[in-house]
C-alpha cells in the first residue's frame, strides 16, 4: 500500500466499497466455492478459503463441451469470476489469469495437472479470451479491479501475473502494473504451452507466440456453423412445398402427394449443397482454395458445385433453371463463406470490410435474379 | 502454412522515432508482424496484420497506432444494419455492442471510399 492514488482498489483497508475482503467478497468466495463438479476442495489462504480446480476433465465437462460447439447452452457455460487454487500453491507460486468461458476453462485446467499455481478468473461474459479481448470485456480495468478483489497483494509474495497472449488486444500491460502494481507477462497462445513456458522462466518460443488456424480448429468450429444454418435450411425447404404446391394445384393435381415431396426433395438438394459448401467444405479446405477473400472461395466451389449438380446430378429444367442456379448457388456458397471470416484467426477489419464492400452487391443481385429466375422457372 | 488475407489493406502505422525498443509489440503480436534489430521496432510483415490492436495497446510510447477490431464479417454486417445481437450465430458467443464497434462503424464509409481509391 505504497501510494494510495496509484491504486483504485484499495484491498483491505477501510470502508472502500470496493475493497476485496469486505462482506460482500466473502459471499462472493463462499459462491464460488459452492462445490462444482470441477472443484477439489477448498485451499487455507491469508485471504480466506480458496477453491481448488480440479484438473481432470469428467465425462460431464467432456459433453457439455460437445454440447457448447454445437450450440447447446453455451451461454450458461460460466465459471464465476475469482480466485481459484490448482494443486497446492503458496506465496511464492505463478498467477495465471484466464477468462470465464467454460470450453476455455476446461482445455486450461486439464493442462495444468502437475503445477502449483493460483488462477484468476476474470468476467468476460462467458465469452472465450480472445473475442473478450477484442470487445473490451476483458479489459485493463477490469483485470486491475479483480487483482484488487482477489487481494492478490496479501495472498504472494511476487508481483508478476501471466495472461494468456490473446488478452493483449484488450489489455494494457503497463496501465496494469501503473494501477496495480503487478507486472503482466504475456504467456503463450495455447493452454496447452504453458507448462513448458513454465518451466523455461516465463519465456515464450514465436511458435508459442503464433496463432494457428489447422485442420482440426477449423473442425472445431463448424458444427456452430452448421446449427446456424437449421432456420434457413427449414425456411427453404418450406418456401420449396409451398412453392411446388402452388404448381401442382395450377397442374390440378391434388398437392398432398408424393410427386409433392419428390419435386421439393429435388429442389432442396441444390441449396442444401450450396450451404455445406459455405459452412463446411471452405472452412475444411480453405488454405488449399485459391485466391484471398472469403467470398471468392466461396465462390469458386459454389460455382463447381452448381456445375456438378446440373452436370452429374440432376439435369436443371430448361435455361432459365440453369441459370438461375449459377446466379443463386454461388452465391449462398460465397454469403456464407464470408461469414466464416470472423471464425477464422488471420482476418483484418479493414480487410473484411473491404472484401464486403466489393462482394456484398454482388451476392445481393445475384441471388435476387436468381431467386426471380428458380421461381419463374417453376411455373413456366 | 501461414495463411494470408487480403494485400496492402490494413491500417497499421508504427512511428519509429517513438519506439523505446521494449519489444513489446514483438511478443503480443499474434501474427509476428513486427520486429526488433538495434533497440527499434520495425513492420517486418505488414499483410499478415489482423488489427487486433494489441500491438498499439501494450505499446508504452504510443508509437503504433491501428484501427483496430475484429475481422467478422457477420458482426461488421449487424453494426451496420444496426442491430444489437449475437455474434457469428453464437459460434464466438460475442455480443455485437453498436458501442464497441461505433468507431469501426464510422470508418466501414472512410475505407469504403480509400478502396475504391486505391482500386
Amino acid at each position: 500500500m505504497k501510494d494510495k492514488k496509484d491504486l483504485p482498489v484499495i484491498c483491505c483497508e477501510g470502508e472502500a466499497p470496493e475493497c476485496g475482503c469486505g462482506p460482500a467478497e466473502q459471499q462472493e468466495q463462499n459462491y464460488a466455492a459452492a462445490g462444482y463438479p470441477w472443484q477439489i476442495g477448498l485451499v487455507k489462504t491469508p485471504v480466506g478459503p480458496v477453491p481448488r480446480v480440479a484438473t481432470a476433465l469428467e465425462r460431464k465437462d467432456i459433453v457439455g463441451g460437445w454440447k457448447a460447439r454445437w450450440g447447446m447452452g453455451r451461454m450458461d457455460y460460466r465459471i464465476p469470476p475469482g480466485l481459484y487454487a490448482v494443486g497446492e500453491p503458496d506465496h511464492n507460486s505463478p498467477v495465471l489469469v484466464s477468462g470465464n468461458y467454460k470450453l476455455s476453462f476446461d482445455s486450461l485446467r486439464r493442462e495444468l495437472s502437475p503445477l502449483n499455481l493460483w488462477l484468476i478468473i476474470i468476467d468476460t461474459k462467458g465469452i472465450n479470451v480472445w473475442c473478450a479481448a477484442g470487445k473490451g470485456s476483458f479489459g485493463t480495468a477490469e483485470l486491475v479491479q479483480r487483482i484488487g478483489k482477489v487481494c492478490l497483494k496479501d495472498l504472494v509474495g511476487h508481483r508478476e501475473i501471466i495472461l494468456p497472449q490473446l488478452a493483449a488486444p484488450g489489455v494494457s500491460a503497463h496501465k496494469v502494473f501503473k494501477q496495480s502494481g503487478f507486472k503482466v507477462v504475456y504467456g503463450p497462445v495455447r493452454a496447452s504451452d504453458i507448462p513448458a513456458f513454465l518451466q523455461m522462466g516465463c519465456k515464450a518460443t514465436p511458435h508459442m507466440r503464433q496463432v494457428s488456424f489447422a485442420l482440426r480448429e477449423r473442425l472445431q468450429v463448424i458444427p456452430v456453423e452448421l446449427v446456424s444454418m437449421t432456420k434457413p435450411v427449414l425456411g427453404i425447404i418450406l418456401a420449396l412445398l409451398l412453392l411446388n404446391s402452388l404448381v401442382l394445384l395450377r397442374d390440378g393435381t391434388f398437392p398432398a402427394s408424393a410427386i409433392l415431396l419428390g419435386q421439393t426433395l429435388a429442389h432442396v438438394a441444390p441449396f442444401l449443397g450450396a450451404i455445406l459448401i459455405g459452412t463446411v467444405l471452405v472452412p475444411v479446405l480453405l488454405p488449399y482454395i485459391p485466391g484471398r477473400a472469403f467470398a471468392w472461395k466461396g465462390f469458386v466451389l459454389g460455382v463447381l458445385w452448381t456445375l456438378a449438380f446440373v452436370l452429374f446430378i440432376a439435369p436443371a429444367a430448361g435455361w432459365l433453371q440453369m441459370a438461375s442456379y449459377f446466379l443463386l448457388l454461388p452465391a449462398i456458397a460465397a454469403f456464407l463463406s464470408m461469414n466464416f471470416t470472423g471464425a477464422s484467426t488471420y482476418t483484418s477489419l479493414s480487410g473484411v470490410v473491404k472484401e464486403m464492400s466489393l462482394a456484398l452487391p454482388v451476392i445481393v443481385i445475384s441471388a435476387g435474379l436468381g431467386i426471380c429466375g428458380f421461381i419463374v422457372s417453376l411455373f413456366v | 502454412m501461414k495463411y494470408r488475407y487480403l494485400k496492402n489493406i490494413v491500417t497499421l502505422q508504427l512511428d519509429a522515432q517513438k519506439c523505446n525498443g521494449c519489444g513489446m509489440c514483438v511478443e503480443v503480436c499474434p501474427q509476428q508482424v513486427f520486429a526488433l534489430s538495434d533497440m527499434v521496432s520495425s513492420i517486418q510483415d505488414r499483410d499478415a496484420c489482423i488489427e487486433c490492436g494489441a500491438c498499439a495497446k501494450n505499446c508504452p510510447c504510443g508509437a503504433i497506432s491501428v484501427r483496430a477490431g475484429v475481422g467478422c464479417a457477420y458482426a461488421i454486417l449487424m453494426s451496420k444494419l444496426k442491430r444489437k445481437g449475437v455474434c457469428c450465430g453464437d459460434s464466438c458467443g460475442c455480443e455485437v455492442d453498436p458501442g464497441l464497434l461505433g468507431d469501426s462503424r464510422d470508418s466501414i464509409q472512410e475505407s469504403g471510399v480509400s478502396s475504391q481509391e486505391k482500386g
